[in-house]
């Protein structure tokens, strides 16, 4: 038969649309601008909290790598930004006022600040200049770090696209999660390779694994616990994004704890006095762990931008969940929506 | 607005006259029923409050059934029918109806195919009781018994149940207290039936006496911004300005030309609209001696309409044209011959807005795709010379209630664009100057007044000044104050009597903009209507005989006996001290001869009529005739098609035009009904829709409407391509399926599918398109010449058309197995079979 | 956020604003004639549908063809599709077969029961100057702003193009154009509403589907048309938008459907996605402090 022009026809009998358009505007925010640029900023935050703790604890291998980290991904994260709006000085315009309703200017206010606080940091600690107000802003940016690595929870939330929306409270965690895991993973590699560095590296295998959990968890979490919105987290494209995610992840997490066991007992042979010196292929896995983890914090990024293009685009996520759930209002007879 | 019940049939209202719309969906908010008749579920139909569909071409069987339901449940006003309609008039014995033969009147000559209507001349006696059988009623009756909701089924697909929710409609909201108002539009005027569906509503709406009052009458939608003026003041081959006919060859003087309009009635006054017109074209030249100057009128032979001519250029007897704000090209029906005959003159002139096909087809006209034609060998020479546009013009338009509104000019035409006015006035002055220094001294070009004042840099008339040359002067040269003032003996001077007054007083009433909120709410001050700036014509029948509104509901005019006048919310429609009871002098003409009861003072017995026994060609009564094509047969009469309707057939281009109907032997190769008509995002033949971005995008492709149904049948898919094919051409369109085009089921006849095909689409523009007018054949309406394009056959087939030559392949192979030969062409020596 | 406002503009700083204006579309009457859409283009000069569909076209173009704005969308009659940055009125053409017995008011009354139910339902849509704006709370540089009259606008000259509230309207009203870059809407006429006069889509519209005028009176209106139609019996007729309790505050623009929302394309019931941005905040902050937490303690076990 034909196809008939029936709206209810198009989009299925119990979800109605309007020929199955979206309700919604997809949004513009382009791949792989968008994706990049959390994933950086997540490094870059979490990097910058690791390296403050590693600098407390002296372990200066370790903070040096993850002060690069943490201003590398600041760099590169404000160049996809950019990239996105098109012209640098677009980005400055959102400086031009401060909204607290706007996370995206929130945002764009942390990473300006947070950046600066990595390149000093960064910049001092290469150089060897202004050692002092490097540790500060090092230090500072432990603060700032956290809350760049989590606010693209509530920059993507704070919309109305339901796959977004509807997982404000697992997206922080997820990409504080992943930003860990990338975090450590970065840390790990860049302490193999260094000599005599591997005993720093044990804390960031862990921050690694910790952070594979979380962002293990948070995934989970969203493609089961959200009901409907949390369809696409499962489904077509993000889906198998998303599921790309959970392997890469896990198996970065066994690379680690492979390298964890390997690094406990080569220690154990260091005490009994034999040299202990990384070995190739610890170094090895170190670099695989790293290259998991990040792969799979960058799929994670990925799935989360597509799974909120799929839900914006199915009118059905937008029409079943608020024919679900409408919102209680103070006036119940009466409302317009209903 | 003010009606009770609305019934739209054969318009599209609301997409076609949205603005006029407003007050339908105001008067539906008041309580009025609106209904749709149409075979298309439309937007007008989204709105109605019953939509009802119709197989194209079948309405006066409709129609005629509601007179019937009418008639035989006794649901007439008899009061009004008595008093106002002549059907009380008596026919003599030789009168024969369609029922007797066969579906023809007597009279008829099937040689000639013309009606001798002799027979059909009411006797002069009356029979107020309306009961003797040879009285208009009692014929009325009889013709019409016939036509019942059951035929309606047959004819129509409307179904039983359908039609008395109408009927019932209908007449519950007629009589003394409620009116219904009949809304027309090109849907029952392009056919070869068009006059005669009106006849059948007139008759109708005269019977429940809804005619001159407020809330009825019969809704002529008219079309272009100005079509009503331009048959006011006619653009028309057969009539002279304010519906005087055209002088014919055989009007040898003033006199004889005269005898051709009835003396009684306000038509009794025709010396004076003639003289005062002819005073305005020729001024001093026209005096008393020289008969007005006359005979410097042009003379018609005989038919003379738009595609007679076009006729005529094929064979090489029209050599120039002037095409001034149309585009035949696309916009008339046969649109291929339209442009073979364009193709074969020594020079056109196009003004227009833009480039349009017809002033393009020499170069990218279909015939140039196919090969038919090639641009070297065309030998017209094309002149395309820009127009203004109305909003670089000062002017009025005359709009559908007849009233005429001024607009001013917003800016002026770019480059080298003109208006009208300057074109045809500076072309003029050119004329009579070359003419001047000729010698020739007896010239009807010289004669004529000629000598508007010139206003701005290039010299425009100036609009106001012919404004007030058609509203007419008196000795003094002081503007009239209406026709009343016209003179027989060439003292006054009107360009168009039915305008006079629209300077009165020396000024233009046409420009007031008087708020609805500080007037009444006839809302006399906005604009002016013709006649007499009144809005609601034959207004005396809102009130009955003696003088007193029907109802104090639909009080309109009356009669003050203290006064001694009429009055009322319109001027009225009637000699302003003529009482009620006035009864003529025998003998007497002119307005004196009509009653202080007639109300319809342009008929020469001021009486409606049901019965008319002059003036058209196809019969004084409406009979249902199929279409010149149709897949089914005249379920009324033998008679299958109109036996006088205009198909050329001694034209070796028009012969064979026609595919054969249900009961030839080839049985029906082209099986389908299409209609054409417009959408509200595109104009007519789309030179001012398709150009425009704004316009343009909202309706981007040409397409054709389909049930679900025939898609099936068909294999056709929405937003796929549709081949439609006619007996004369084939073209492309975009498919949209839907339900709103629903499948008829005429019982005897089986399914019947319809194929909606908007009419807009050309080949220039920001969004082209094949045009629908390829399809139609040249069928006309005998009594005015309009094209029947809401009605013929098709086949539709999925896909795209075949390209270039193929194209005329796919159209011979259908004519082939329709029994039909090749298409004739128009090449020298061509292949006429 | 979610509280009611009483006056959303003196809220927005305007001391003595005049009365906050708004639309009310009521589509019984609409005709689909399409000129409010027309006005629209040409009042604010807005470019030709030449750009082609967002990323949202999917379903929508059932031409072969890439999505040309210039082609048929087979979509009835409509061949706008959507509001974008380019359309700021958009009208929908809905085909429905409704069961006997909906719609009653549209049939006469005696003929209900047995009518084909062919209906074929036309509504012009537009940004609904929301009372709380999505567009508005989240738009980083201020270029979206309410005005005296209670509207929201997009000042072009500030907006940079970062399409935050294209993701954050909940009726998919805003777009940003991808030839300049930036994020365009309806303005209610600013400039006309400036000069005292009324809305271009407004003023073109033929049988008044469109209303334009203060709020208040506007909802009393809609109110009593509402009653008019179910006394009618239709109905199915329910206002859209105009609830100052629901989840957007009540829409400046706000609608009478003879259907579902969604069946125009409209959300059932939308929220402004600010009504949880403190919550947001708050498990962002959790996550946070999990973040350093987490770190802290990753150190905790080894000692140097
Ligand atoms: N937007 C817009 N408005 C216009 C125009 C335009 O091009 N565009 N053109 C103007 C002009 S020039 C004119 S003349 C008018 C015409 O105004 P309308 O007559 O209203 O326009 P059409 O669409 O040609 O035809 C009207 C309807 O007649 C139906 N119809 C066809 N055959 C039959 C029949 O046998 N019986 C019945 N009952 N209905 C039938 C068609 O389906 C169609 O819906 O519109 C004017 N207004
Ligand atoms: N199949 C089919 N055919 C039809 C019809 C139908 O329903 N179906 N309807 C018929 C009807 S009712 C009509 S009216 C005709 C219309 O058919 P046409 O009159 O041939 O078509 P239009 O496109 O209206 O042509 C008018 C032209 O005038 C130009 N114009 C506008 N203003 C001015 C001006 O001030 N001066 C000059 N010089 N030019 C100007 C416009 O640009 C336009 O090109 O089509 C008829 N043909
Ligand atoms: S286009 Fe002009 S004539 Fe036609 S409906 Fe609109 S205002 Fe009236
Ligand atoms: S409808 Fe959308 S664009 Fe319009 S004000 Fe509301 S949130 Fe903003
Ligand atoms: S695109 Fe422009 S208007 Fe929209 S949020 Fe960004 S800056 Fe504000
Ligand atoms: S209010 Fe103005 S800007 Fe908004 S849709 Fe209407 S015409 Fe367009
Ligand atoms: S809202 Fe008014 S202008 Fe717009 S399509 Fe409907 S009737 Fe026409
Ligand atoms: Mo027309």
């Amino acid at each position: 038969m034909t196809h008939e022009p029936q709206p209810q026809d198009a989009a299925g009998v119990q979800a109605r649309s309007y020929y199955g358009r979206p309700v919604l505007k997809v949004t513009r925010w382009r791949e792989p601008h968008l994706p990049a640029y959390l994933f950086l900023g997540g490094l870059s935050g979490a990097s910058a909290t690791l390296a403050a703790v590693a600098a407390c604890t002296r372990r200066p291998r370790l903070a040096r790598a993850a002060r690069l980290a943490a201003a590398g991904g600041a760099l590169g994260g404000t160049g996809f930004l950019v990239a996105e709006l098109g012209r640098p000085e677009r980005f400055l315009n959102m400086l031009r006022v401060a909204k607290p309703t706007s996370p995206m200017s929130m945002g764009a206010w942390l990473l300006a600040v947070h950046s600066g606080l990595v390149m000093a940091a960064a910049g001092s600690d290469v150089t060897g200049r202004l050692r002092r107000t490097g540790a500060a802003a090092g230090a500072a940016a432990a603060l700032t770090g956290p809350v760049l690595a989590t606010y693209p929870g509530v920059l993507l939330a704070d919309t109305a696209v339901p796959a977004w929306h509807s997982a404000y409270r697992q997206l922080p965690f997820l990409f504080a999660g992943s930003a860990m895991a990338a975090a450590g993973a970065s840390g790990l590699a860049a302490t193999a390779w260094q000599r005599s560095g591997q005993d720093e590296g044990e804390p960031a295998l862990r921050l690694a694994l910790l952070g594979a959990a979380v962002e293990a968890a948070a995934g989970l979490h969203m493609e089961h616990r959200l009901g409907l919105a949390g369809e696409p987290y499962r489904d077509g494209d993000s889906g198998r994004l998303m599921r790309a995610s959970h392997t890469l992840t896990l198996a970065g997490a066994g690379a680690g704890v492979v390298m964890g066991v390997a690094s406990r007992s080569n220690q154990e042979a260091a005490r009994r006095g034999s040299q202990g010196t990384a070995t190739w292929w610890s170094r090895g896995t170190a670099t695989l762990c790293a290259a998991l983890l990040g792969g799979g914090a960058l799929c994670t990024r990925f799935a989360v931008l597509r799974a909120g293009i799929a839900s914006a685009r199915d009118p059905k996520y937008v029409v079943e969940a608020q024919r679900r759930h409408p919102v209680p209002s103070a006036d119940d007879g009466q409302g317009g929506a209903r | 607005m003010n009606a009770d019940c609305i019934v739209i049939a054969g318009s599209n209202m609301a997409e076609c006259h949205p603005v006029a719309f407003q007050w339908v969906t105001e008067a539906k908010r008041r309580g009025a029923t609106v209904i749709h008749v149409d075979p298309r579920f439309t937007r007008t139909s989204a709105l109605a409050s019953k939509y009802v569909p119709v197989r194209a071409g079948s309405d006066i069987v409709f129609l005629g059934a509601l007179v019937n339901h009418v008639l035989s449940g006794g649901h007439e006003f008899r009061d009004y029918v008595t008093a106002y309609t002549n059907a009380a008039d008596m026919l003599p014995d030789e009168f024969t109806d369609t029922e007797d033969g066969g579906g023809v009147f007597s009279g008829y000559d099937p040689h000639t195919r013309t009606y001798d209507n002799s027979s059909w001349q009411p006797t002069g006696e009356r029979d107020l009781t309306l009961t003797h059988p040879r009285c208009v009623f009692q014929v009325l009756k009889r013709h019409f018994a016939r036509y019942t909701p059951d035929l309606v089924e047959r004819a129509c697909g409307i179904e039983p149940r359908d039609f008395a929710a109408i009927a019932d409609a209908v007449v519950a909201n007629s009589g003394r207290e409620r009116t219904t108002a009949w809304v027309y539009a090109v849907g029952w005027t392009q056919h070869t039936t068009g006059v005669q569906h009106i006849r059948t509503a007139a008759i109708l709406q005269l019977l429940l006496g809804n005619m001159g009052r407020p809330g009825g009458g019969i809704l002529a939608l008219r079309g272009h911004a100005s079509i009503q003026g331009s048959t006011d003041i006619p653009t028309l081959f057969h009539l002279l300005p304010g519906y005087l006919p055209m002088p014919a060859a055989d009007d040898a003087d003033l006199n004889g030309y005269l005898t051709r309009l009835p003396d009684t009635g306000f038509w009794g006054n025709k010396r004076a609209y003639m003289v005062s017109l002819l005073k305005a074209w020729f001024g001093d030249a026209a005096t008393t001696g020289n008969d007005f100057c006359f005979d410097r009128l042009p003379r018609i032979t005989g038919e003379h309409g738009t595609y007679r001519t076009v006729l005529d250029m094929i064979d090489g007897k029209v050599k120039g044209y002037f095409l001034m704000g149309q585009n035949p090209a696309v916009g008339s029906a046969g649109a291929r011959l339209q442009r073979l005959a364009m193709a074969n003159l020594d020079w056109l002139v196009v003004r227009d807005l833009t480039l349009i096909e017809s002033a393009t087809f020499w170069r990218d006209g279909p015939e140039i795709a196919t090969g038919e034609l090639a641009t070297e060998q065309i030998a017209t020479e094309v002149f395309f010379l820009p127009a203004a546009s109305h909003v670089e013009k000062d002017g009025t338009f005359t709009n559908t209630q007849r009233m005429l509104q001024w607009h001013h000019k917003a800016l002026d035409p770019p480059g080298d664009a003109r208006s009208e006015l300057w074109f045809m006035y500076h072309l003029g002055k050119k004329i009579r100057a070359r003419l001047a220094g000729s010698g020739i001294t007896e010239d009807a070009v010289l004669d004529l007044t000629w000598d508007y004042p010139e206003v701005g840099e290039h010299a425009d008339p100036d609009a106001s000044a012919v404004l007030r040359e058609i509203n007419g002067t008196g000795p003094d040269g002081r503007a009239l104050d209406g026709f009343a003032q016209l003179a027989a003996d060439g003292s006054t001077a009107c360009g168009c009597w039915i305008y006079s007054g629209c300077y009165g007083g020396g000024e233009n009433q046409t420009a007031r903009r008087v708020p609805w909120q500080q007037q009444s709410w006839v809302a006399p001050q906005w604009g002016w209507a013709w006649p007499a700036n009144r809005r609601i014509l034959y207004n005396r029948a809102s009130a009955d005989p003696a003088g007193k509104p029907w109802s104090e509901k639909k009080a309109y005019v009356w009669w003050d006996a203290e006064a001694g006048s009429w009055t009322g919310h319109d001027v009225p429609d009637f000699e302003r001290s003529k009482p009620p009871g006035f009864s003529p002098e025998p003998g007497a003409s002119g307005p004196m001869a009509l009653g202080g009861s007639d109300p319809f003072i342009m008929m020469h017995d001021g009486k409606g009529a049901l019965f008319v026994p002059s003036g058209l060609v196809d019969g004084p009564l409406p009979a249902h005739y199929e279409p010149a094509e149709s897949p089914v047969g005249n379920a009324v009469y033998k008679q299958g098609a109109s036996p006088v309707s205009e198909l050329y057939p001694e034209h070796k281009m028009t012969r064979d035009q026609l595919a054969p109907g249900p009961s030839e032997p080839a049985g029906l190769v082209y099986p389908y009904v299409l209609t054409t008509y417009r959408l509200t995002e595109h104009h007519t033949a789309g030179g001012m829709s398709r150009t425009l971005s704004r316009l343009a995008e909202l309706q981007p492709e040409m397409f054709c409407e389909v049930s679900p149904a025939l898609a099936a049948a068909r294999g056709l898919e929405n937003g796929g391509w549709a081949t439609i094919v006619s007996a004369r051409a084939a073209i492309e369109a975009r498919v949209l399926v839907t339900r709103r085009i629903r499948p008829l089921r005429l019982p005897g006849e089986g399914v019947i599918h319809q194929v909606g095909l908007p009419y807009h689409w050309g080949g220039n523009g920001l969004v082209t398109g094949d045009s629908a007018n390829d399809l139609l054949p040249f069928a006309l309406d005998p009594n005015v010449f309009i094209q029947e394009s809401k009605v013929a056959t098709c086949d539709i087939r999925p896909g795209r058309r075949p390209r270039g030559a193929a194209l005329d392949v796919l159209v011979a192979k259908y004519r082939h197995s329709a029994g039909l030969p090749d298409l004739p062409d128009n090449r020298p020596g061509g292949g006429v079979s | 956020m979610q509280r009611p406002v009483a006056d959303v503009v003196a809220e927005a700083g305007y001391d003595d604003p005049p009365e906050r204006v708004g639309f009310f579309t009521d589509t019984s009457v609409c005709i689909g004639c399409k000129a409010c859409e027309v006005a629209c283009k040409e009042w604010n000069a807005l470019p030709g549908d030449v750009s082609g569909d967002s990323w949202a076209s999917g379903a929508a173009s059932l031409s072969a063809a890439p999505p040309d704005a210039l082609a048929l969308t087979g979509m009835s009659y409509d061949n706008t599709g959507q509001l974008g940055a380019d359309s700021w009125r958009h009208v929908a053409f809905i085909e429905q077969q409704v069961p006997a017995g909906h719609g009653t008011a549209l049939a006469l009354a005696d003929d209900v029961a047995e009518s084909d139910g062919t209906r074929w339902l036309m509504a012009s849509d537009v940004c609904k100057h929301c009372t709380h704006a999505a567009c508005l709370d989240v738009c980083p540089t201020g270029a979206l702003v309410r005005t005296e009259f209670g509207t929201v606008i997009v000042q072009p000259d500030i907006c940079n193009g970062c399409a935050y509230c294209v993701s954050a309207c909940p009726f998919g009203v805003i777009d940003r154009r991808e030839d300049d870059g930036r994020a365009w809407k309806c303005t209610m006429c600013y400039d006309r509403l400036r000069g005292g006069l009324e809305p271009a889509c407004a003023k073109a519209c033929p049988t008044d589907s469109i209303q334009f005028g203060p709020l208040d009176e506007l909802r009393a209106a809609a109110a009593a048309r509402l009653d008019e139609l179910h006394e009618a019996g239709e109905a199915s007729a329910r206002l859209y938008g105009e609830d100052p309790d629901d989840g957007i505050g009540g829409a400046a623009a706000f609608f009478l459907l003879l259907d579902e929302p969604e069946v125009y394309g409209l959300p059932p019931d939308p929220v402004v996605t600010t009504r949880d941005l403190a919550a947001m905040w708050r498990w962002a902050g959790g996550a946070a402090a999990m973040l350093a937490a987490g770190t802290v303690a990753v150190f905790a076990r080894s000692r140097v």
